[in-house]
């Protein structure tokens, strides 16, 4: 089963407002796609559609040939989401909350792995301070080391660079490239500009409710 | 079979159909509350126990079984909804709770005000009316978790998984209460477990009950309509139908 | 309207076999119960503090009715019953919300095992941490409440059953209200009225024991409740959790 995730005549309403109709998407192998658009154009729940989280929407979503209700289990075994909130728990160590994931994730309890994607994130050193003590940056980090740890085609990201600093924005652009080099695709929403590459795609969400009857 | 569900599930043929039926259940709600109040207040015999105050029964028992299936329906419909996306049946679940509640608090003021001549005070604890103050409770509950969303959707849907636990709810709640009542309290006598009632008696009660029944689908058509106009108000049809009214 | 917009010619077609679903679920299952028992042993304080409280309203009783023996042994069951009740439904309240406001749940919905059965998981944690202890406790305020002999095993046991019913029961209202900033009291008007069957046999049951009657069926009927909400509860906590992750 090759990689793709379709969107045909998506549509979503909330609370009598149309965020967006008429949304056809096709997500391949290979590709970063951005969506873009004003505050309130209903980015943060296209991804969520997307990711399969809201199941509140009109339309036909597919994975590989399936429809996505029927293939739910299969999508969620590839997919990787990071939210705007980063989901790690301050009370534990970046160690122990990279344990939890990688259950979820049905792999194996590897420390080793874990260890190596703490450091190529950059918090050598932090392993084992619980992550509340860490600042917003360094806690985001925590989270985007699961897109090394968990090997996942998928990657839906909303506003993965807040709070990260240049150094690291530049490290986290370079991954996603990658990752489309390496035949994953990568769903993201950013206000960061990212830089143009060949692999790089935009989706323009328009002003909400343009078409919502007024 | 498909195609019909879904045109009955549509707001606009909803709201046409219902203007047809709607006067003939107010209608025949209305004659028959007439009928059964002037047969059983004033034509009944009065019982040989309790004399004319178990005519309250004639108000009790109706709203305590409507309280009951108001609340079977609410679960119904928050099923229909779940399941079938079918909007109609949440906004008739919406307009039911509070419906619902209020039979629940009539069945249970009159049975209090049944309680005076009876048991002498106005509140005892039993079986059946400490059922209806649960279940007056849960009617509560849902109507504060519906209003307490700021999303519709939302709401709508929490409102709808709770009805469904309640009504899963309540059977075993009402055993469990009635097995507590008979382990505390002698077995008195209840305003509706009686032996066997002359028909002069239950057969206003019946018309009582149906009469009750068409009332309850009356409000609801009339309040389901107002709903769907409130939530449609965008929607082409209903601003062609308000700039017909104008 | 949106605009789908191509930026570059067709992305280098490489067909990457996509991932197969893995089990995992006893790994995924015990890490999360893992996990909620670390969490919660080092902010012990949220341990604590329904013990307490089942202490202080005990303590309240004989202040508050008359410290005579007879006429508190008489209400003992359902005093104690109905404050490890008040205290179980405390604790609720965060059962889901730490999760909800640092981005966890979402993350746990998104895992391919199902939700109703890693919910479960936190549940389970809830009740060992709260329902257990408070069951433990029990006798102890019950001596406080001169709470007659031979019943202090059925009053643990019976908490111990009817606590994990209640941990089931108020997480589906948990569920409910997570996504409320201020679901608390909300939380309680939904869920009390659902209790009531656990209150009516588990108090039953330290009554029998008072009065010399058997206890087995008061604790058959509180098993029964517990594998009823067993079956529904997990589904209804994880329908409900998809509907506040999306308020």
């Amino acid at each position: 089963m090759s990689l793709r995730l379709q969107a045909r005549n998506l549509a979503c309403e909330r609370d009598d407002r149309w965020l967006f109709r008429g949304l056809d998407l096709d997500i391949r192998a290979g590709e970063i796609v951005r969506v873009e658009g004003p505050n309130g154009s209903g980015k943060t729940t296209l991804l969520k559609i997307l990711s399969g989280q809201l199941a509140d929407y009109e339309g036909d979503l597919f994975w590989g040939e399936r429809p996505m209700r029927q293939a739910r289990e299969a999508f969620l075994s590839n997919l990787l989401y990071l939210g705007h909130a980063p989901g790690v728990k301050a009370a534990l160590t970046p160690l122990e909350n990279l344990a939890w994931y990688q259950a979820l994730a049905g792999q194996p309890r590897d420390e080793s792995s874990r260890l190596a994607a703490l450091e190529s994130i950059g918090l050598v050193g932090f392993e084992d301070v619980p992550t509340g003590q860490l600042s917003a940056g360094q806690q985001r980090r925590v989270a985007l080391a699961r897109l090394l740890l968990t090997p996942r085609p998928l990657w839906v990201l909303d506003e993965p660079f807040t709070a990260i600093d240049r150094d690291g924005v530049r490290d986290l652009e370079q991954r996603l490239v990658e990752h489309a080099r390496r035949g994953g695709c990568v769903l993201v929403t950013t206000h960061h500009e990212l830089t143009p590459c060949a692999e790089l795609r935009r989706v323009r969400l328009g002003a909400g409710g343009s078409d919502g009857g007024h | 079979m498909w195609a019909f569900i879904h045109k009955l599930g549509s707001p606009k043929w909803f709201y046409g159909i219902s203007q047809r039926l709607q006067p003939w259940f107010w209608v025949v709600a209305l004659v028959l509350i007439a009928v059964g109040t002037v047969w059983g207040l004033a034509f009944a015999p009065a019982d040989y126990q309790q004399g004319n105050s178990f005519r309250i029964i004639y108000v009790h028992v109706p709203s305590a079984f409507l309280a009951q299936s108001i609340f079977v329906t609410m679960a119904v419909a928050g099923v229909i909804f779940m399941v079938w996306k079918i909007k109609i049946a949440d906004m008739a679940a919406a307009v039911m709770a509070p419906l619902g509640a209020a039979m629940t608090f009539i069945s249970l003021f009159s049975g209090a005000v049944w309680g005076v001549p009876t048991w002498g005070t106005w509140w005892m604890w039993d079986a059946r009316l400490t059922s209806m103050l649960i279940l007056l409770f849960l009617y509560l509950g849902v109507i504060a978790l519906r209003g307490a969303f700021a999303s519709r959707d939302s709401a709508s849907r929490a409102a709808s998984v709770l009805a469904m636990v309640g009504v899963i709810n309540i059977p075993i709640i009402k055993y469990s209460v009635d097995w507590w009542y008979t382990l505390h309290q002698p077995a008195s006598f209840t305003l509706t477990e009686r032996p066997a009632m002359p028909t002069e008696m239950w057969l206003p009660l019946l018309i009582m009950v149906v009469g009750f029944y068409c009332f309850f689908i009356a409000v609801t058509l009339l309040r389901t309509r107002t709903e769907i106009l409130r939530r449609e108000a965008n929607k082409r049809w209903v601003r062609e139908l308000a700039g017909e009214a104008n | 309207m949106a605009v789908t917009e191509r930026m570059t010619t067709e992305a280098a077609d490489v067909d990457t076999p996509s991932v197969e679903p893995q089990g995992g679920l006893g790994v995924a299952f015990g890490a999360t119960v893992k996990r909620d028992l670390v969490l919660l042993l080092r902010r012990r304080s949220e341990v604590m503090n329904p013990l307490v409280f089942f202490a202080i309203v005990i303590t309240l009783f004989p202040i508050g009715i008359s410290p005579d023996p007879e006429l508190l042994a008489t209400i003992a069951p359902g005093l104690l019953w109905v404050a490890a009740l008040l205290a179980a439904l405390l604790s609720l309240d965060s059962l889901f919300r730490a999760d909800y406001d640092d981005g966890s749940l979402e993350q746990l919905l998104l895992t391919p095992q199902p939700l109703a059965l890693l919910s479960l998981a936190k549940v389970a944690v809830h009740w060992l941490l709260t329902g257990l202890p408070l069951a433990l406790m029990a006798p102890v305020l019950g001596i406080m409440l001169a709470l007659p002999a031979g019943s202090y095993a059925v009053l643990a046991l019976s908490l111990a059953l009817g606590s994990a019913s209640l941990s089931l029961i108020g997480a589906i209202g948990a569920a409910l209200t997570v996504g409320l900033s201020r679901g608390g009291v909300l939380l309680s008007l939904l869920v009390l009225p659902l209790y009531i069957p656990v209150l009516i046999f588990g108090a039953g049951a330290v009554q029998a024991a008072i009065l010399g009657d058997g206890v087995t069926a008061h604790l058959a009927i509180l098993g029964a409740l517990l594998a009823v909400a067993l079956i529904f509860a997990p589904w209804a906590i994880a329908a409900s959790l998809r509907i506040s992750i999306n308020g």
